[in-house]
């Protein structure tokens, strides 16, 4: 009987479909406070800031708090990491790996440990986490020592605060609003940035948005850059006349002195 | 005050790098030195990268030689002549150099490089400035003992100097060579701009003087004149081909400086000049020691970081 009830129901299962598949899948809405980070004179580092709403199907606040991860990720751009040996005494560069996609920066921010949000290969698909970057390292060398390599190259990134990974790092609340600040350190690349931000439930994403942001120098620091990059014998000419001009200077006050 | 740097891509506390700068430039206004040896290693300390301070010092030392070429000039105490040859060997040694630097940065080796070469030199040089210091001291309290003093040893110049073809007259340096010498010193000294960021004087100088055998009163004030010539050379080079010359850097180091050198130059009258040159060639092995230290302990980190090219 209730067999029959289901099929006999199930044109209007069908019908309401579309209805149900449009309000289903739970979305999330982002904002960050810049979306253009500029590098001027008095640049010192800046703090981004996060934020949005999680908008449930019909409104149905879940009673279990969600997980949230927040990657903030630069530029890739390839790079090669030397490691130091002695020889006879002093400390050369000796072996070399090259690595073909290594973010200029990369910041995770997420509500729990990683480790606790989804399983290894959940994270690893979505590159959440640092020690899941694919760095695409390329070298004859053994995987032992590709691997020391990746960890050398990993705690160069976070000494200089080029890689961050804050567990805790995003703040919820009422299990609907979410915000997450993310130190950018001084000496950050310059480039094209995404902030990407994933919902996290029961070990697997069910939901992603991605806002982009660009860090740029500006005004002065832009134009001396420039300036140095596409007319580079203009400005060193210049580089040498405001020497000559300061020297001059100097020579008029000694004279005077 | 925290300034941001355009080419060197770091913040840095300016008041720091001004007071390094007239720190350099005290102890250059009051040595007679351009002091480039001292601010590399100095911004390579700091954390500007090797590259960079190099190049930026380079620049600097062209405006800090000005005034002082300028006052050599106005008493003729320039040898054009000899000054031309010597510029005409720093270009060509600054060409030469540019293509070492450029092949060192590709084998990854620019900053032991730079190291290695830094010790080399300044441990060999504030060696013989030591020993020579150490010599003029012990005459003088010969001489204030009521003794009289060893004579010292004096030679026109080196024999292989004048076993060169083709002499010239330099007439302000007193001088009947060959050419080539000094364009060769020149040339070797304008390699060393290029790599170590650095005018020479304190190699130039003490060359002139007893490799070519210029009279004194020249020595200086044309070591002053190439050097502005061919740091200037430098900075294009640098500027044209690695783009690693922060003019904001540079325009830091000049300010601490002018004003350095002025206060040098007044606390030198009132030091005897062998204890000056005691006390350069101290500072000289002091920064050849810590270098060395660097090249020789395990460092902090194994592995750094250079990008692709």
């Amino acid at each position: 009987m209730k067999r029959l009830g289901l099929s006999r129901l199930a044109p209007v299962w069908l019908a309401a479909a579309p209805l149900l598949l449009a309000a289903a899948p739970t979305t999330l809405i982002t904002d960050i406070s810049q979306s253009r980070i500029d590098i001027n004179t008095t640049f010192k580092g800046a703090d981004l800031l996060v934020f949005g709403a999680i908008q449930y199907p019909a409104g149905a606040v879940p009673d279990a708090p969600p997980d949230i991860a927040v990657v903030v990720r630069g530029p890739a751009e390839p790079v090669t990491l030397r490691k130091k040996a002695r020889v006879a005494g002093i400390w050369l560069n000796t072996d070399a790996v090259r690595f073909e996609s290594v973010p200029g920066f990369y910041a995770v921010a997420t509500t729990r440990p990683i480790a606790d949000l989804a399983d290894s290969r959940t994270t690893a698909i979505y590159e959440i986490g640092i020690r899941n970057l694919q760095l695409s390292p390329a070298s004859a060398a053994s995987d032992a020592e590709t691997r020391a390599f990746e960890q050398g190259l990993i705690a160069l990134k976070q000494q200089r605060g080029l890689f961050q990974e804050v567990a805790g790092g995003v703040t919820m609340t009422r299990n609907v609003l979410y915000r997450a600040r993310i130190a950018i350190p001084a000496a950050v690349p310059v480039g094209d940035y995404t902030a990407e931000i994933h919902l996290i439930r029961k070990g697997r994403v069910i939901a992603s948005s991605s806002t982009p942001i660009s860090i740029g120098k500006s005004g002065f620091e832009r134009w001396i850059y420039v300036a140095a990059q596409d007319h580079s014998v203009a400005y060193g000419l210049a580089a040498v006349a405001l020497a000559l001009f300061a020297g001059w200077i100097a020579s008029l006050v000694t004279r005077r002195g | 005050m925290d300034l941001y740097l355009p080419i060197a891509e770091m913040s840095v506390n300016a008041l720091v790098i001004i007071l390094l700068g007239g720190g350099v430039g005290f102890l250059s206004g009051m040595f007679g030195v351009g002091g480039g040896f001292l601010t590399t290693p100095l911004l390579i300390f700091y954390g500007i990268p090797p590259a960079v301070a190099v190049a930026s010092s380079a620049t600097q030392i062209t405006g800090a030689s000005v005034s002082g070429a300028l006052a050599y000039w106005r008493r003729g105490q320039v040898d054009l002549k000899m000054g031309g040859v010597l510029v005409a060997g720093g270009v060509i040694g600054a060409g030469i150099g540019q293509i070492i630097f450029r092949a060192l940065q590709k084998i990854g080796q620019i900053d032991v490089a730079i190291n290695i070469i830094y010790v080399l030199f300044l441990g060999g040089i504030g060696s013989l400035m030591l020993k020579e210091a150490l010599g003029a001291l012990r005459r003088a309290r010969v001489i204030a003992a009521g003794g009289s003093a060893p004579p010292v040893r004096t030679r026109r110049h080196m024999p292989l100097v004048a076993a060169l073809p083709g002499k010239m007259r330099f007439y302000k340096s007193g001088l009947y060579i060959s050419p080539l010498a000094p364009l060769l010193l020149g040339a070797l000294v304008g390699v060393l701009t290029v790599i170590m960021g650095i005018g020479g004087g304190f190699i130039m100088v003490p060359a002139m003087l007893y490799v070519l055998g210029m009279s004194a009163s020249v020595v200086v004030g044309t070591s002053l004149f190439q050097i502005i010539f061919v740091t200037a050379a430098t900075t294009m080079l640098h500027a044209t081909s690695s783009r690693s010359v922060d003019i904001v850097l540079a325009l830091l180091l000049l300010l601490g400086g002018v004003a350095g050198a002025q206060l040098g130059v007044r606390a030198a009258q009132r030091l005897a000049p062998e204890r000056l040159r005691l006390a350069l060639a101290l500072i000289v092995l002091a920064v050849a020691a810590r270098l060395l230290i660097g090249l020789t302990w395990t460092p902090a980190s194994l592995y750094a970081l250079y990008p692709s090219q």
